[in-house]
């Protein structure tokens, strides 16, 4: 690529965001950071289960997959840039079906939904998984971007993860003007997050293979949201990995837990013993039998040389995680988790009567997206009738202008165009006469300069 | 021993090239997205992980205190008692930076590699630790695939070698002989078989580091393999079950019976890489004849070795 090519590919700054997946943890998470930048002017999360956190002003929309239906979002939104952080990268939760569904048809299905020449989206950052590279026996000891596996995938999780990828790597070929930043993330591992890992690295003592002490890389869960972050403010084009400074040996990790390791899994058939294991309650993926055999690296290096910088290295993620392993069982049940209501988060967000304060303080109450369009749709119904009809209480289908409160109409007016202001005047003049409302359009139309502003 | 004398005469070997090279490995363009020059390696260098005093093994799996626990004990026995290692030319291991030492390679479960990194460590000015390259075997063998990355084994990936050459300035030890050299019956002993596919000259060219030859005498007798057993080798999985005077008799035990015989390891001059000028690796011609030259140095100062030594056991 050269330099002219380059220069086009940093392009413009994020300024409207979708992110697919808003009901995963990451999804949420992600939001949550975005929310406190200015600069966004939207952040739209789109999924099919709710989001799991709290969000101030991130829109939610409760849609699956469905191309056409993204597709109208980010049409009707003018999203910039796409962050698909809905990848299964865990069999343990998922049936395999589910997340074949999920991973690899979903993934195709958003990648068509920011599809095309006529699409406003400029950017497209994928939360991949460095199970991309799998776990073998003739692995390099650092994977770095540009390698291929050594061989072809062999457990559900990676053929899916592999396609995926596939999808968007057609994708980046088919739209050589967008920006596709693939994410590859070894495992991560923090208190807000339930992996496989957690799980086993919870247990009394740590089950595994005998004979073997893999190496292993984890990433913190706020580097995980940093990196996705870094790459919505940044345009970087290409593949980068995201794992956390240093290897450690799995004997290491566990002796920073402070739990006994317990090498109880055979060195031959572990695939047949883990499978009465599964029906105890220890779950261990197959996907994770590979690393707990022969372990993984991956080269964080291309990251840290673009600007971003790791909070933590390997091994302070997992001392902090052993912490919160030691407090989880003191702290359970002291903060009640979140529930996504939807009518609490419209009114928290959109009702004038909610007081704002901390970030959202000062900041005037905005109209959603969904009260303007009925609005407009209201005023068409006005403007539908003719001017010479005598203007009286005419049929008031259900949710008519004259049901909003005036602080409701007040909130919505700046939406409006000038033309539109003068009508609602006149029907206003015709109908309720409310004061508040009369007052609010003439500031408005004298503000917009107009010679007859106010009559 | 009348053998010692007898001129090897082994026409180059040709190999056909299978599988993907280091070139594939490493340099090639991602097949995945649409490619774009991303930051230099140099650039890259300076973003190695910083030292973690607190950590007890290093990212390579390397344990410090098991290092020097087996290096106090039996490796210390075995330089300085049962091998009576003599080393010569020392000051041909440099001082700093990478360098790959590359050497000759025999012995059942061979002896070789920790007795080189012992006398580096004992011997030179600068003693530095070494890795060494093993098959990718010993990564998939239980036991073998917890112990020997802690010794300082590294699994011979070109990849892993550029990373130690390169990016950390290491040493690092190939035996580019691999198995072919282990699995050698005594009466081949010291006759070198051949060096791989070149990979190690690509992996230093690239690296810019020099190579370093090592001739090393003993490691042949020490270990001595007098046949193999097809049937027990398929059992265990093992990449060979050889006969040796204390193997399979005395059991897993049996593998450690060296007998005592006189080590001489002899460093050569290394041989600069960065001489051929920019890419030289991609000229495959150059790569098998550099590779061809560094077996006949070896070669050569083997016999050269074996033609002044009285005694198999004395030196």
């Amino acid at each position: 690529m050269t330099v002219a090519e380059a220069a086009s590919r940093a392009g413009p700054r994020s300024r409207r965001v979708l992110i697919t997946g808003m009901g995963t943890y990451w999804g949420g998470r992600l939001a949550q950071r975005l929310e406190a930048d200015e600069t966004l002017e939207a952040i739209v999360g789109v999924d099919s289960r709710d989001p799991k956190v709290e969000l101030e002003r991130t829109e939610f929309v409760r849609v699956g997959t469905q191309h056409a239906l993204i597709r109208r979002i980010i049409h009707a939104a003018e999203i910039d840039t796409v962050v698909d952080t809905r990848l299964i990268v865990d069999s343990v939760w998922t049936a395999p079906r589910v997340a074949h569904e999920n991973n690899v048809i979903g993934t195709m299905n958003i990648v068509t939904a920011c599809d095309g020449r006529d699409s406003p989206v400029r950017k497209f950052v994928c939360k991949s998984s460095a199970h991309f590279y799998g776990a073998e026996r003739d692995d390099p000891a650092y994977f770095t971007e540009d390698m291929p596996r050594p061989h072809p995938p062999r457990t559900p999780i990676e053929r899916d993860i592999v396609e995926a990828e596939g999808a968007v790597r057609d994708f980046a070929v088919r739209n050589r003007d967008k920006t596709v930043t693939v994410l590859r993330f070894c495992n991560g591992l923090g208190p807000g997050l339930t992996t496989s890992h957690s799980q086993l690295f919870s247990l009394p003592a740590v089950p595994t293979i005998l004979g073997f002490d893999p190496r292993y890389q984890f990433i913190d869960e706020e580097d995980i949201v940093g990196i996705l972050e870094h790459a919505v403010r940044e345009n970087r084009h290409g593949i980068y990995n995201g794992a956390g400074d240093g290897v450690l040996a799995l004997s290491e990790v566990i002796g920073l837990l402070g739990k006994p390791m317990v090498p109880v899994l055979p060195p031959w058939g572990t695939g047949l013993a883990a499978g009465p294991l599964n029906r105890l309650g220890l779950r261990i993926p197959v996907e994770m039998l590979n690393q707990l055999r022969y372990g993984r690296g991956i080269d964080n290096r291309k990251l840290k040389a673009e600007g971003y910088g790791y909070r933590y290295t390997t091994r302070e993620t997992v001392a902090r995680f052993a912490e919160h392993l030691r407090t989880r069982r003191l702290l359970r049940g002291v903060r009640q988790p979140y529930r996504y209501e939807r009518e609490v988060e419209e009114f928290l967000r959109w009702s004038p009567s909610v007081r704002r304060t901390g970030a959202t303080a000062g900041k005037s109450w905005r109209p959603s997206p969904r009260q303007v369009a009925d609005l407009q749709k209201l005023l068409a119904s006005i403007e539908s009738r003719p001017d010479d009809e005598p203007p009286a209480r005419v049929p008031s289908p259900p949710g008519d202008y004259d049901d909003l409160g005036a602080d409701e109409v007040v909130g919505l007016l700046p939406s409006l165009d000038r033309a539109r202001l003068e009508q609602l005047r006149r029907h206003e003049a015709d109908g309720q006469q409310r004061p508040a409302v009369m007052e609010a359009i003439d500031r408005l139309l004298a503000g917009s300069g107009a010679p007859d502003g106010g009559r | 021993m009348a053998e010692e004398a007898r001129p090897i005469v082994e026409a180059p070997e040709v190999e056909p090239e299978t599988g993907p090279g280091i070139a594939e490995v490493l340099e090639v363009e991602s097949p995945r997205l649409p490619a774009r020059r991303g930051p230099g390696a140099d650039e890259l260098r300076e973003q190695l992980p910083g030292l973690e005093p607190e950590r007890r093994v290093t990212d390579w799996g390397r344990s410090e205190r098991l290092e020097s626990l087996t290096d106090r004990t039996i490796v210390d026995f075995l330089y300085r008692y049962w091998f009576r290692v003599e080393v010569q030319g020392i000051e041909n291991v440099p001082a700093e930076g990478g360098a790959l030492l590359v050497s000759n390679h025999a012995g059942a479960l061979p002896p070789d590699a920790p007795m080189i990194a012992k006398a580096i460590k004992e011997e030179h000015p600068r003693p530095r630790p070494v890795h060494v390259t093993v098959e990718h075997f010993f990564k998939g063998y239980p036991g073998f695939a917890m112990l020997l990355p802690k010794m300082g084994a590294v699994p011979a990936h070109p990849a892993n070698v550029h990373r130690l050459l390169y990016d950390e300035g290491q040493l690092v030890v190939v035996l580019p002989e691999g198995r072919k050299g282990t699995e050698k019956l005594v009466k081949d002993r010291y006759r070198l078989r051949r060096f791989g596919r070149g990979g190690f000259v690509e992996a230093a060219m690239r690296a810019r580091a020099p190579i370093v030859p090592i001739a090393l005498l003993g490691a042949e007798e020490a270990a001595p393999i007098f046949a193999h057993i097809g049937v027990l080798r398929r059992l265990t999985g093992f990449l060979y079950f050889p006969i040796t005077p204390t193997f399979p008799h005395f059991g897993i035990p049996g593998m450690l019976g060296y007998l005592p015989a006189k080590f001489v390891i002899r460093f050569l001059p290394p041989i600069p890489t960065d001489q051929w000028g920019e890419e030289s690796w991609l000229d495959r011609g150059l790569v098998q004849e550099v590779a061809g030259d560094v077996r006949d140095r070896i070669q050569r100062n083997v016999l050269d070795m074996l033609a002044q030594r009285k005694s198999v056991w004395l030196g």
